[in-house]
């Protein structure tokens, strides 16, 4: 029943999609500046079918309705609420149909909201956008078919991996799509920019909300992404540089430029073509993750399950979409005006666009070349976190320096003011304080942290200079704040790890530089869907005489059955304490993975106030609207 | 000649082009010696141009029988039924390792049959199989 439902509610809204392109096309030919209702009535219509759709695969999920193979296939009666919601999109058909209502949400969003005079460019906008619903939809009935029926039905779901029933990760996939097809709305306004020349500052205040929403998802669903991966991979890690993170990063450093170069945009200096590109390359980028991650080429540390067909699919798409943009992109492109002066305002957001295009390269090559290898030559190789350590930082000292001397000049000018002010004076002083507590004695790292300092104290004067008027952008201080605190506690946790792995037995101790870790007992236990032990241990800290005690566990599942190693994690404001058991084929000696992180708080902390950046310059935008 | 416009046009593309190929060139150099290749104990076993002590990655099956856990360390065998490594590992073991399962480990060669690993690679999945290991696998078999 309900995957008749299914199947019936998507492809009335795949229709609707067709006639909205067809209608949108008819209306391209009357003149007068009002859109018909019929197109609004229709774009309602689409946007309720296809919420309905996903409503039904919702229902079969939290019913636990296994006549639908992917009901069945990914969960579990037993399983806790949460995650049987959460498993509507914790697999491949599941997430598409999510993938697709973004697109339809943000076609309708902006059908809706958006009050641009020029009519042709909103139905172009509209014509793209939904030529990219069709396309998907068409995917998902014919490939991925989410409502696909299983006769005999069975009488009890296989499960949702147990890794994967996290509250984190529940709401990982959502955050991080609203970022990736976000980014489709603003692909489709830029070539639909492009067909009905729309005027430079016009499209920047269209695009900009799109930009600043999708991006502000974009950067919580990452950090998100890696709280998961610190506390449920067990490594004490949270950024591992694999292509799967790279996937999701890399739109970032995109939409990290756009966000600045649209507003150079918005003054009508320039980046016209430069801003059209970007956001083509965007939703691009998007799609490639996509592809990456679902196509299975790549060989990751978060497997997904995965078929070689809808990669291809993907790919084909991916090709047409790059080939039709560049035919668009050179077919209408509009001849410009350069006019930049050097050290004025646009000049330094350039600069910025440069440094993104150069870090996504850096992490598309290291991406990629292992793909590129196996398939020349068949050799088998990884990049790991080296590579990326190696080439990116020293390019953070240039970037953190720009970005805190960018935003001081003016806009359409060459004027200099004097960089040895007060706030450097400061910053030196500070980092001396601090250099001579911590004495690391690596270059990098120090010049690392003299800059993030200085970007730090030179925000915070904006701050207050932003108390007393009005006038600073408020948005661009949080992010670039919370920017120089991420990289300046991001090394002060490196400098500062410790990590230790050894061996134990129930009652015994282990003397680990400041620490004694002592293993007092063993318990079973068990929760709602797992068996568990538990070992209970007590750590203590000789420098601090301070007793802490943590309690992993070693699970195991029932549905599937699988067997899950919980780290137990005592987070304190400055540091956490980080530990993992494991133990083989039930040897009476346990394995142990002891970690001292500090400042953890305060990393993710740094990406909340980054992307809170972006939700400031949304609301900003709204009023002036 | 030139005019001027087309001058400093001409220098500013100069420029750029040039700085891209020295990063690129930068990119491409650091990428050569950061990148961890792939053997299976035969591939070890045959080559001469193995240096030991680089980080490598080797992968397999775990041999049946094999792990052998003390105070300090975990040992195992990594085969690929033609040829075997024995490695030694301090750490936690992630999940889906066990004896006649799939793993890659990632550390440094002592000499062509001992490995001392730093890491052992998860898998999510215990129906999973690490594409270089099944690779690997089947061209052994033949």
């Amino acid at each position: 029943m309900l995957s008749n439902l299914g199947i019936i509610s998507s492809s009335i809204s795949l229709l609707a999609s067709l006639l909205l392109i067809y209608l949108s096309f008819v209306e391209l030919k009357v003149s007068g500046d009002k859109i018909q209702k019929k197109i609004y009535k229709f774009s309602s219509v689409q946007l309720i079918f296809s919420l309905l759709s996903f409503l039904v695969l919702l229902i079969g999920y939290i019913f636990s309705d296994f006549s639908m193979i992917n009901v069945y296939e990914n969960s579990h009666t037993e399983k806790p609420l949460l995650y049987k919601i959460s498993g509507t999109w914790g697999n491949h058909e599941g997430s598409l149909l999510l993938w697709i209502n973004i697109l339809v949400l943000f076609s309708f969003l902006f059908l809706f909201l958006n009050k641009n005079k020029n009519k042709n460019f909103k139905i172009f906008t509209l014509i793209f956008q939904n030529l990219l619903i069709s396309i998907f939809f068409i995917f998902l009935l014919t490939n991925s078919n989410p409502f696909s029926p299983v006769f005999p039905i069975p009488g009890e779901g296989l499960g949702l991996n147990p890794i994967l029933q996290d509250p984190a990760l529940a709401i990982h996939p959502p955050l991080l799509y609203v970022g990736f097809v976000g980014s489709s709305i603003y692909f489709s306004a830029a070539l639909a920019a492009l067909i009905s020349k729309v005027e430079a500052k016009s499209l920047a205040t269209t695009l900009k909300p799109w930009i600043s929403i999708s991006w502000f998802f974009q950067t919580t669903g990452i950090l998100v992404g890696s709280i998961w991966a610190y506390y449920e991979l067990g490594w004490g890690g949270y950024w591992f540089w694999d292509p799967v993170e790279n996937s999701s990063l890399m739109p970032w450093f995109l939409m990290t430029a756009l966000l600045h170069s649209v507003l150079v945009l918005e003054r009508r200096i320039g980046l016209y073509s430069w801003v059209i590109i970007l956001s083509i390359l965007t939703f691009t980028m998007s799609v490639v993750g996509t592809f990456l991650v679902r196509s299975g080429i790549l060989n990751s540390v978060h497997t997904f399950a995965n078929d070689p067909s809808r990669g291809l699919f993907i790919l084909t798409f991916l090709i047409l979409m790059v080939f039709s943009s560049i035919f668009i992109f050179f077919k209408y492109t509009p001849s410009e005006k350069k006019n930049y002066k050097i050290f004025s305002k646009e000049f330094f957001i350039l600069i910025n666009n440069w440094f993104m295009v150069f870090f996504l390269a850096v992490v598309l090559i290291g991406t990629l070349y292992p793909v590129f290898l196996d398939t020349l030559i068949g050799e088998k190789i990884s990049v790991g976190p080296p590579y990326y350590n190696f080439v990116l930082a020293p390019f953070l000292i240039p970037l953190l320096f720009l970005m805190t001397s960018g935003p001081k000049h003016k806009w359409i000018s060459s004027e200099t003011k004097i960089f040895f002010d007060i706030i450097l004076f400061l910053s030196v002083f500070l980092f001396l304080i601090i250099f001579f507590i911590i004495k690391e004695n690596n270059l990098l790292i120090n010049l690392i942290l003299l800059f993030s300092i200085y970007l730090i104290i030179q925000n915070i004067f904006d701050f207050y200079e932003n108390l007393k008027n009005r006038n600073i952008n408020l948005s661009r201080i949080i992010s670039h704040f919370g920017f120089g605190l991420l990289i300046f506690f991001i090394s002060v946790n490196h400098i500062f790890s410790v990590e230790s792995n050894f061996n134990v037995r129930v009652g015994e101790k282990k003397d680990i530089k400041n620490y004694i870790i002592k293993f007092e007992n063993l318990e079973t236990s068990s929760g709602n869907n797992y068996k568990s032990v538990v070992g209970y241990f007590e750590i203590f800290n000789k420098k601090k005489l301070i007793k802490e005690n943590l309690e992993p566990e070693i699970r195991v599942y029932n549905q599937p059955k699988t067997i899950t190693y919980e780290a137990s994690i005592n987070s304190n404001l400055f540091s956490d304490t980080y530990l993992t058991m494991s133990n083989i084929s039930d040897s009476d000696i346990f394995n142990i993975k002891f970690q001292k992180k500090p400042f953890m708080n305060f990393i993710w902390l740094s990406v909340l106030l980054i992307s809170l950046g972006g939700i400031l310059n949304f609301f900003k935008r709204k009023k002036e609207i | 000649m030139l005019n001027i416009k087309t001058k400093n046009r001409l220098s500013i593309f100069i420029a750029i082009s040039a700085l891209s190929i020295i990063i690129i060139i930068f990119i491409l150099k650091t990428l050569e010696d950061n990148v961890l290749y792939f053997y299976s104990p035969t591939d070890v076993e045959e080559s001469n141009k193995m240096v030991f002590g680089d980080t490598i990655k080797v992968g397999g099956m775990v041999k049946n029988g094999s792990i052998k856990t003390n105070e300090n360390e975990i040992k195992f065998i990594i085969t690929d039924y033609k040829n075997e490594i024995i490695v030694s590992y301090k750490g936690t073991v992630p999940a889906l390792f066990a004896e006649g399962k799939g793993v890659v480990a990632e550390g440094s060669l002592q000499d062509k049959k001992f490995f001392l690993a730093k890491r052992i690679l998860a898998k999510h999945d215990e129906n999973y199989m690490p594409p270089e290991i099944k690779e690997s696998l089947e061209k052994n078999a033949k």
